[in-house]
């Protein structure tokens, strides 16, 4: 029993019994105890061990190869076919690294901002650090929908208990949205579950499957993962969940819970439903599209920071799916893969900047109790360290060379004009937007003069805030400058995903 | 076919001799001193429970010239009934002792309806299924009027009476029709003559079968037969109502099985569209009704309802899996639904009954272990894994799609999404909302360490509910 064959295991249920461990020791309600900083420190603890745990994915995985690897299998419903069947591949690493990478930035954002019952607060991260992991890591497809819906559980009750003054219309928005996109979902896992007798995810990706067929489970899978995305038109509960959500909710569903429904699209949709994904791609690409020129508008005219970083968001989660689907319509393999490639690196990147601009945000809020931009003004007076950080995280939100969100960006966009000039000039169009609704905020937030009594008050950052953004920002410029570590590991399970995808599956 | 054979009996007829004693004895027990009751009752069910266990049957048999029958199917079901009555005693005791309703009646009419409930499951004749029925229904009627000084109680104890006369008289007519059609009242006699008569499967039979699909559906609560459900669970104090929404479920599957599957499973084609739309419109009212709830037992009642119609989805299929998956369901939703119950009775007191959804306002506050009991109910009815309501829900999804409906199963997830908001509302109220009743929850160890050993496996069958599914479907495949 080797530590590595079980590691994948280890990184679910290692944050599980953590936050179960918390929520069963409580806090007495009482924030400023000893025991509710115990608590603090053991979420801390596990998170980070988690974490270096985490690291030995990235040591012991092979770059040259797109087979499975950490590979775990016991049968756990035998009379169903359903197993506890875990592995991991170039796509999936880096969404778990991500994932272990933020939860333990999250506790340090909520040490002492969450006042009411912090106990149970770091248990929900815990275990929703644990489920998001066993998202990206099951090969089972019951397994998966497991992890998928129970993860909803935890951020119903982060939004609903911690979370602003509409936190409940937002999060039963939240839990409603997600859960109806998602129970289509599972009648196409049942369809496929009859037709191949087992809930094995690779081996549905080789099952053929006919066009009708392929046309609904594509359908059902494009609800659950649009809305996660999330995608224009369904994309309307994110600003709400967003603005309510207490600032380490928002880092967690913008930087990780998005990138779910990402993850789907290459998981599942492409490789299970190939031909009906190319039959959609142009609707894809369309709605893609729309994400990034339509809600790129939306944001520019946005009064509350929040809900401006929310829309940033869907609009640069649609070059994730523009760039997934850009394959139909390029002819060459390289300029496939420069697409796919493109949005992974933009998922990873978006996970690293969205997190650090609620973050940003949540600083602020932290002091003024306010979100609104107009409540700003002139921060930099007060708060040169902070707002220096800011600026950095926008311009990588605008796509600033140098900074990661310019390689994914660049790469989707490069991608899109061996497509067709007209998306590729569509997509351009949030080098403009991107800049302008983003360095707009900016200007009125940070530059100026001092606008009110409570901008001359602010204090700078603390030091457990220095240690947060300061981590962000290294990990965004180095992601900016030096990808090539990030795309290498992808580069063999995107080959393979490719050349699956080529293969008809009607037979 | 062996008349003197009672081994296979031995259960019930323990019972019924036990019954005795209890209530002999409860006549001997001071008032003040009605524990002794209660643990009689228990020790009683303990007793039957270990009957059913030594007397597993090897495949069928049949006793009393054919009219009763004991398979593997009836011990699973008649072990569940046995352990729901004895979680509708331990729940209850605390809240009738408060409440100065702390009588004999109570266990000796409950023990009355599971004696009821253990004849109907093991009914292999329709006029056995009826003594069966009767003897549940009467015990029901009574114990609904338990608390006859209060008008409500009284009121839904008349319209429960009145209406379920009516439905065992449709029940009972129907009865007549299928023995003047088939010549028999004995199921496998009633399915050989459909069978070796094809000229049988005609008008004067599906008249009857019309007769028998409303009887069925007015003890599940189907709609359009549904209405008494609401009021009576409203009216009933609440360990009766606890009684009544969890073991004769499982009874009234036992019927829907034993008459369709056993008896008339030759007009399958007849009863499926009938189930159908029974299931989908209580499907339907009972979900959207129930949002509309202000008081969690009318709540609880409507979301039965809509539970009712994927439990009757699934025989509808009538395959070995949609059998399955409906034993599957109805078990472990009558799980769900037990601890919901118990958990409204455990928020009451003397003199407040914890009717209204905000008396769970701020429970998370009040006792943060009791509100993670009732999220994983709520959850698990919902629908949400890894609770076990899921895999009822996957395993009836999977046999209406096993027999082609792709539209049922899209109607079936899309009115759980409609289900999702108002268990989701009683998780709103215990976390996200300030408690309006600060005082500590009073309840006995017993009710306490049930109430945790029943939401933990609420959870733990849902992460491990292999098990379970490959024993119902043995039993469904021993029919």
């Amino acid at each position: 029993m080797e530590l590595t064959s079980h590691l994948l295991s280890i990184l679910i249920w290692l944050p599980v019994a953590g936050g179960c461990a918390l929520l069963a020791i409580g806090d007495a309600g009482d924030a400023g105890s000893s025991r509710a900083g115990a608590m603090r420190v053991t979420a801390l603890a596990v998170s980070l061990l988690t974490l270096l745990l985490s690291l030995g994915l990235y040591t012991g995985f092979d770059g040259t190869t797109a087979a499975m690897q950490f590979v775990e299998r016991v049968p756990w419903i035998e009379a169903i076919g359903a197993s506890y069947y875990l592995g991991v591949d170039g796509i999936s690493v880096p969404l778990i690294l991500l994932t272990t990478f933020i939860t333990p930035l999250v506790v340090i954002a909520g040490w002492d901002t969450i006042k009411s019952r912090p106990a149970q607060y770091f248990a929900a991260f815990l275990i929703l650090e644990g489920l998001m992991v066993g998202v990206f890591a099951a090969l089972d497809g019951l397994l998966f929908y497991v992890f998928w819906e129970f993860m909803l559980v935890p951020m119903f009750l982060i939004i609903g208990v911690w979370g602003g003054q509409r936190r409940i219309y937002a999060t039963l928005k939240f839990f409603l949205y997600t859960f109806l996109g998602s129970v289509l979902m599972l009648v196409s896992f049942v369809y496929l579950y009859l037709q191949t007798g087992s809930f094995d995810l690779l081996g549905w990706m080789d099952a053929p499957v006919a066009m009708q067929a392929q046309k609904f489970i594509f359908i059902a899978f494009l609800l659950a993962f649009a809305v996660k995305v999330p995608m224009w038109p369904v994309h309307t509960w994110l600003p709400d969940a967003h603005v309510e959500a207490p600032t380490g909710g928002s880092v967690i569903l913008a930087a990780i819970m998005l990138k779910m429904g990402g993850y789907g699209f290459v998981r599942l949709s492409l490789p299970i439903v190939p031909d009906a994904s190319g039959y959609f791609s142009a609707l894809m690409i369309g709605l893609s599209l729309v994400a990034v020129v339509y809600i790129g508008f939306v944001a520019l005219m946005q009064k509350d920071m929040k809900k401006l970083i929310a829309y940033s968001s869907i609009a640069h989660m649609g070059f994730v799916t523009l760039g997934f689907f850009l394959l139909w319509h390029i002819s060459g393999a390289t300029g496939a893969v420069l697409g796919m490639q493109g949005g992974m690196v933009q998922m990873i990147s978006h996970g690293l900047i969205s997190g650090a601009m609620f973050l940003c945000v949540g600083v602020l809020y932290d002091r003024v109790h306010s979100r609104k931009i107009a409540d700003y003004g002139g921060v930099a007076n007060t708060m040169p360290a902070f707002a220096a950080f800011f600026v950095l995280f926008a311009m990588a939100n605008a796509g600033l060379p140098g900074t990661s969100g310019f390689v994914g960006e660049f790469m989707v966009i490069m991608a899109s004009f061996k497509a067709n000039f007209w998306i590729a000039f569509f997509a351009a169009t949030t080098l403009v937007l991107g800049a302008a609704y983003t360095l707009w905020m900016i200007k009125r937030v940070v530059y100026g003069e001092v606008a009110n009594e409570n901008v001359a008050e602010l204090k700078d950052m603390n030091r457990r805030e220095w240690l947060v953004l300061g981590i962000l920002a290294v990990s965004v410029l180095v992601v900016g400058l030096w990808p090539a570590p990030l795309v290498e590991m992808m580069d063999p399970t995107i080959q393979n995903l490719i050349e699956r995808i080529a293969l008809s599956k009607l037979g | 076919m062996d008349l003197m054979n009672f081994a296979a009996a031995a259960p019930e007829m323990t019972l019924l001799g036990l019954i005795c004693v209890v209530l002999v004895a409860d006549l001997f027990v001071a008032p003040e001193r009605r524990i002794v009751t209660f643990w009689l009752s228990l020790v009683s069910i303990g007793i039957t429970l270990w009957a059913l266990v030594s007397t597993v049957p090897v495949g069928r048999v049949e006793i009393f010239s054919g009219s009763y029958v004991s398979d593997g199917l009836s011990q699973l079901l008649k072990s569940g009934v046995a352990l729901f009555v004895a979680a509708a005693f331990v729940y209850g005791r605390g809240n009738l002792a408060a409440n100065d309703l702390h009588k004999g009646e109570f266990y000796v009419l409950g023990l009355f309806g599971l004696l009821g409930m253990m004849i109907m499951i093991s009914a292999n004749s329709l006029l056995t299924m009826y003594l069966g029925l009767e003897t549940l229904a009467l015990a029901q009627y009574a114990l609904v009027a338990l608390d006859r000084t209060d008008v409500k109680s009284a009121e839904s104890a008349m319209k429960y009476f009145v209406l379920g006369a009516i439905a065992s008289g449709c029940l009972l007519y129907g009865i007549s029709w299928v023995y003047g059609a088939t010549g028999s009242v004995e199921f496998p006699a009633i399915a050989n003559a459909i069978l070796d008569n094809p000229d049988i499967n005609g008008l004067p039979l599906w008249f009857g079968l019309a007769f028998l699909i409303v009887g069925i559906s007015f003890k599940f609560g189907g709609v359009p037969f549904h209405m008494w459900v609401p009021d009576v669970y409203q009216g009933a104090r609440t360990p009766v109502t606890l009684y009544i929404g969890t073991a004769p479920k499982i009874a009234a599957l036992a019927l829907t099985l034993r008459i369709l599957i056993d008896g008339l499973a030759g007009l399958q084609e007849v009863w499926a569209d009938m189930l159908m739309i029974i299931a989908v419109l209580s499907l339907l009212l009972g979900n959207f009704v129930a949002i509309a709830q202000t008081n969690i037992k009318r709540m609880l009642a409507y979301s039965t309802i809509a539970h009712v119609g994927f439990i009757l989805l699934a025989v509808f299929t009538g395959t070995p899996a949609g059998i399955a998956a409906a034993v599957f369901y109805t078990l472990t939703y009558v799980i769900s639904a037990a601890g919901a119950f118990g958990m409204v009775i455990l928020l009451s007191r003397r003199g407040h009954d914890a009717e209204s959804l905000s008396d769970f306002k701020g429970l998370n506050a009040r006792s943060p272990w009791m509100a993670l009991m009732m999220m994983f109910f709520m959850f698990s009815m919902a629908g949400v894994p890894p609770f076990v309501g899921f895999f009822g829900k996957l395993n009836a999804i999977n046999a209406v799609l096993g027999v082609g409906e792709v539209g049922l199963a899209v109607i079936m997830v899309l009115t759980s999404v409609v289900g999702a908001y108002y268990y989701l509302r009683v998780v709103w109220y215990m976390y996200f909302e300030e408690a309006q009743d600060q005082a500590l929850l009073q309840a006995d160890v017993d009710t306490r360490v049930l109430m945790s050993v029943n939401g933990l496996a609420v959870l733990a069958l849902g992460i491990l509910p292999g098990w379970l599914w490959t024993l119902c479907l043995q039993v469904a495949q021993g029919q």
